[in-house]
């Protein structure tokens, strides 16, 4: 199994002589199941990034205030810079790469139609949070989404258009569902 | 000419990477073998290095190599890039910054050591593990204290700490006579607090090397991939240019704060040869507190004079800039060359006089962010304009209007010569603040303020007009003050044999949307779908050189590089049709995609002439083959965005919170390519300029130790601290460069800080507390100890 872990990470040189004491999780991340040994202290979100190579959740801090690492676990939005990989062990995690299902979902819609980005940095975390929101409430005031997204910042677009980039989706959710 | 794209909201290109995550920055990038590092930085704000101890990190786990000041003794630091000289004629003292401290630290987060290992969690145990034998020593932080006699010093080379001395505009005695004779002068002294810029991709490089070759490539999170590798190899690291390439991938933001060399660029790229293997460095958020360079720090005594009828006689600035430990790459133009010559504003004082002393401190280095001195230089005028409207109890509207500049195109008639070197290109600055009022409902405001504050409700009205001078710059100009390189852009259009286009630009997208705008430009003026259009940009291996993107240049320097090369495509492509046709190349004519002769119906498609330029069996003898040009543009002048920035906002009597009910922005950014993205720019900047405002600012104790280096602790603003922004535009072209736009990243950041605070103090008023001036941030302490 330590072969294994070297593997994945691809980076433990010869002169290492550390030994982990192996921890085995099992995770479904964006419906696809993944088996790895992981040290203890390894972060949901390193192991996203870095084992499983999906980049698009970011990190944008270490204090857990920015909100760019935001991903679900088992259907609610969590800060992954804040859960221990090993703590997601049995959980089923979507990332934003998991968030188009054959076509844009909703808010990725949204965000491209109302300019709700611009360098993008911040907007995985932005739409998993927002997501979030609306799975909860789908047909949020202004307030309610300044409030769910408060979490969250973005330096670019001081959050007009990601108001907006939100209010589009629900809009578009709830046409969807309406008879 | 028919324009399909100018002019429209087009949504942007590069989204669908991003809301995918499929972006592609840095920190994403994983290259084969390759090693991470992690420093030790010094803890203290001044010390001596007395011993490094790298034994017990060197038998650590996955540890490659450690490298120290004393590896690197022979290293050159990193260059700045403008010289201001002292007020003496002397050169600005510039010492060195080396890549890594060597025998003394001289700010918090110095790097004193860096720690490569197989791992990122091996590199930060390894670094735990070096030992550092400091010896503490005295700190100082605030410029104004810094030259104060016996203030600890940071160079010995720079006495007082002053890194140079510079004056601008009017002889001081001129100056100090016509505020004797003043009827009224209101005197400001205040701080403009030091801002962290806050790009939530935190920076990040992977340098790598390749042995077989020689050639380095180094990955950096930067607006300016060509000018990183023009400094880091011409000046620091002394390798020759072609053997190295930078990528600026996506990039998370910048505002300023990846525009300068840092010394990690450089450290990583070195150790990436010296070990042969890839090494990656992320910053921390906390290290991006500490160390991504701040802005603004300025303290600054300020008078404004007026005549009996309310004209503005004189204004004089004395200004301590904190320069940090090191000047970054633009530090000396900011309090200078950004910041002095904006002093005139939209007013027509007839004197003014700017002298600013630069300090250096036991601090972070001090550079561009955001506006980078146009904001100071706005947010002193209107600052002083509405506190001199209330002491002489007139409507700081009206004062205002007293002393604007009158309207002129700059083209009929001549530009605005200021008293501060500068030459406005054109301007209706009257437009904007009439727009400005009719979006606010002027009148009915003061009505709901008199009745609130009858009620005991604190509402206030602020306003700010700016001018900034961005589209940097005409070189010429720049070298005579001191920049240490042109400021032109590059645009090469390659026109493929299909008569798609890919198109090659020296400025840098990280988030302005470039991709989407330049696309159609290129397609407006080619006549072709802006799917046929690709904008290539950030690889200094594919794009033949470039100065970036900050200052707002990139659509005014960089979109005028482009047109240039399509002129040259639309000179060639009528030669080659001319010459199918059977034409004379004078008798053609180029419009919507189409080589017509003039009065015919004789024509060729766009398309038509790419492939014949790349199949030319039927062409000119006397042309090259191809369809593919490149061009440098050097603009002429700066270009002159304007504005009018008006903020509401209601007081709590009870905890002195302010809250912000209304930001409305009227901005002139000349010709508009794309309105949704320009918005954009303007609520980002807006935000910013409010976060400086009411939450954010950098603070250090007296050890020179940041105390708010985390988001618990820096107060960003955030979705709910903020309204929907209410924009409105005028449009004034820029007359001297081809597509008549002036620039809009930076406008918002410039006019909102001062709208807000002239609006809280505003409200202060109504209610009964004459305060002249509060410290920003405005936070609810300060507001309340203000009104007690
Ligand atoms: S990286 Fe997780 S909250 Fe900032
Ligand atoms: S889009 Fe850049 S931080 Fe939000």
């Amino acid at each position: 199994m330590h072969l294994e872990y070297r593997e994945f990470l691809g980076t433990l040189g010869s002169n290492s002589n550390s030994v982990y004491m192996g921890n085995k999780i099992h995770v479904k991340v964006n419906g696809k199941d993944h088996q790895h040994e992981v040290e203890p202290r390894l972060l949901l979100v390193h192991y996203l990034r870095d084992t499983l190579r999906l980049t698009g959740t970011h990190i944008g801090c270490d204090t857990s205030g920015c909100g760019a690492c935001t991903v679900h676990m088992d259907g609610q939005a969590v800060k992954s810079c804040t859960v221990l990989a090993v703590q997601a062990d049995g959980a089923s995690i979507t990332t934003i790469e998991g968030m188009a299902n054959g076509q844009l979902h909703p808010l990725q819609e949204g965000f491209h139609q109302m300019h709700g980005l611009q360098c993008g940095f911040c907007t995985p975390g932005m739409i998993m949070t927002a997501a979030d929101l609306l799975s909860r409430n789908s047909n949020p005031s202004e307030g309610e989404i300044r409030h769910a997204l408060e979490g969250n910042i973005c330096r670019c677009t001081g959050y007009h258009n990601i108001v907006k980039s939100v209010q589009y989706a629900a809009e578009k959710i709830n046409k969807e569902v309406a008879p | 000419m028919s324009t399909n794209y100018i002019g429209k909201s087009v949504k942007r290109v590069e989204d669908k990477r991003f809301v995918t995550g499929k972006g592609n920055y840095t920190d994403d990038i994983v290259l084969p073998g390759m090693t991470h590092g992690m420093f030790v930085r010094s803890p203290y704000a001044h010390a001596k290095i007395k011993g490094i101890d790298t034994a017990a990190a060197q038998q650590m786990p996955g540890v490659v190599a450690i490298f120290t000041g004393a590896d690197l003794a022979e290293v050159n630091g990193v260059p700045c890039g403008w010289q201001v000289n002292f007020k003496s004629g002397d050169t600005m003292k510039e010492p060195k910054h080396p890549l890594l401290a060597h025998g003394k630290a001289l700010h918090v987060g110095d790097p004193v050591a860096f720690v490569i290992a197989e791992t990122r969690e091996q590199a930060k145990d390894a670094a735990d593990a070096v030992e550092v034998d400091y010896e503490e020593l005295p700190a100082v932080t605030n410029p104004a204290a810094g030259v104060q006699a016996g203030a600890p010093l940071v160079h010995d080379e720079a006495p007082g700490n002053v890194a140079f001395d510079w004056e601008l505009g009017n002889p001081k005695a001129e100056v100090d006579a016509a505020l004797a004779a003043a009827a009224h002068v209101t005197t400001l002294e205040f701080v403009n607090q030091r801002m962290a810029p806050n790009a939530i991709e935190p920076r990040s490089y992977i340098g790598a090397y390749d042995t077989t070759s020689d050639k380095y490539t180094l990955y950096t999170s930067t607006q300016n991939p060509h000018l990183i590798r023009l400094l880091m190899c011409a000046f620091v690291l002394g390798i020759p240019e072609h053997k190295v390439r930078v990528v600026g991938p996506d990039v998370g933001g910048g505002f300023g704060s990846k525009i300068f060399h840092y010394t990690e660029e450089a450290l990583i790229t070195w150790c990436a040869q010296k070990i042969s293997r890839p090494v990656k460095w992320t910053s921390t958020r906390s290290e991006a507190f500490m160390l991504d360079a701040h802005g603004r720090d300025h303290v600054t005594k300020a008078q404004m004079g007026f005549d009996a009828n309310g004209k503005i006689t004189a204004l004089k600035v004395h200004t301590y800039a904190n320069m940090g430990a090191f000047l970054s790459t633009f530090a000396p133009a900011v309090p200078t060359y950004l910041h002095g010559t904006l002093l005139q504003g939209l007013y027509t004082t007839p004197k003014i006089n700017v002298d600013v002393t630069a300090v250096f401190t036991h601090t972070n280095a001090v550079d561009a962010y955001r506006g980078a001195g146009r904001p100071e230089a706005t947010y002193l005028l209107e600052r002083l304009i509405d506190l001199s409207a209330l002491e002489m109890g007139v409507d700081p509207v009206e004062l205002r209007l007293k002393n604007l500049i009158p309207p002129f195109d700059g083209v009929t008639q001549p530009g605005y010569q200021t008293q501060v070197a500068l030459q406005y290109d054109s301007g209706n600055y009257q437009g904007v603040i009439e727009k400005g009022l009719a979006m606010l409902g002027y009148a009915d405001f003061r009505k709901a303020q008199k009745e609130a504050a009858e009620s005991g409700k604190l509402l206030g009205v602020g306003f700010s007009t700016y001018i900034e001078a961005c589209g940097i710059a005409p070189s010429a100009v720049v070298g005579s003050l001191g920049a240490r390189a042109g400021l032109y852009e590059v645009g090469q259009v390659r026109v493929q044999p299909t008569g798609k286009v890919s198109v090659f630009t020296g400025a840098h997208s990280h988030g302005q949307g470039h991709e989407t705008t330049f696309a159609q430009v290129v397609a407006d003026k080619l006549g072709i779908p802006m799917e046929d259009v690709d904008i290539v940009h950030g690889d200094s291996d594919t794009v033949a050189f470039g100065m970036g993107t900050y200052g707002s240049r990139s659509l005014a320097v960089g979109g005028s590089a482009i047109i240039k090369s399509i002129d040259k495509i639309v000179e060639k492509g009528k030669k080659i049709a001319a010459h199918k046709l059977e034409a004379a190349p004078g008798d053609m004519e180029f419009a919507n995609g189409k080589f017509t002769v003039k009065g015919t119906d004789k024509s060729l498609s766009f398309g038509d002439i790419a492939l014949t330029a790349y199949v030319p069996h039927v062409y000119p003898a006397d042309l090259e083959p191809g369809l593919d040009f490149s061009s440098f543009y050097d603009p002429t002048n700066f270009t002159y965005p304007f504005g009018c920035h008006i903020a509401v906002v209601e007081v709590e009597q009870e905890t002195g919170k302010v809250a912000l009910k209304r930001f409305i922005a009227v901005d002139d950014v000349g010709n508009v390519i794309n309105p949704m993205i320009v918005d954009g720019q303007i609520h980002g900047g807006v935000a910013q300029g409010i976060g400086q405002a009411l939450f954010e600012g950098v603070e250090y104790d007296e050890n020179g130790q940041m105390t708010n280096a985390s988001y618990m602790d820096y107060c960003m603003p955030r979705a709910d601290d903020l309204p929907m922004f209410e924009t409105g535009s005028q449009v004034t072209p820029c007359p001297h460069n081809p597509l008549g736009v002036k620039g809009a990243g930076e406008a918002g950041c410039i006019g909102s800080t001062p709208a807000v605070v002239n609006a809280v103090i505003d409200a202060l008023w109504s209610g009964g507390h004459k305060v002249r001036d509060i410290l920003m941030p405005l936070t609810p302490e300060r507001v309340w100890t203000a009104m007690q």
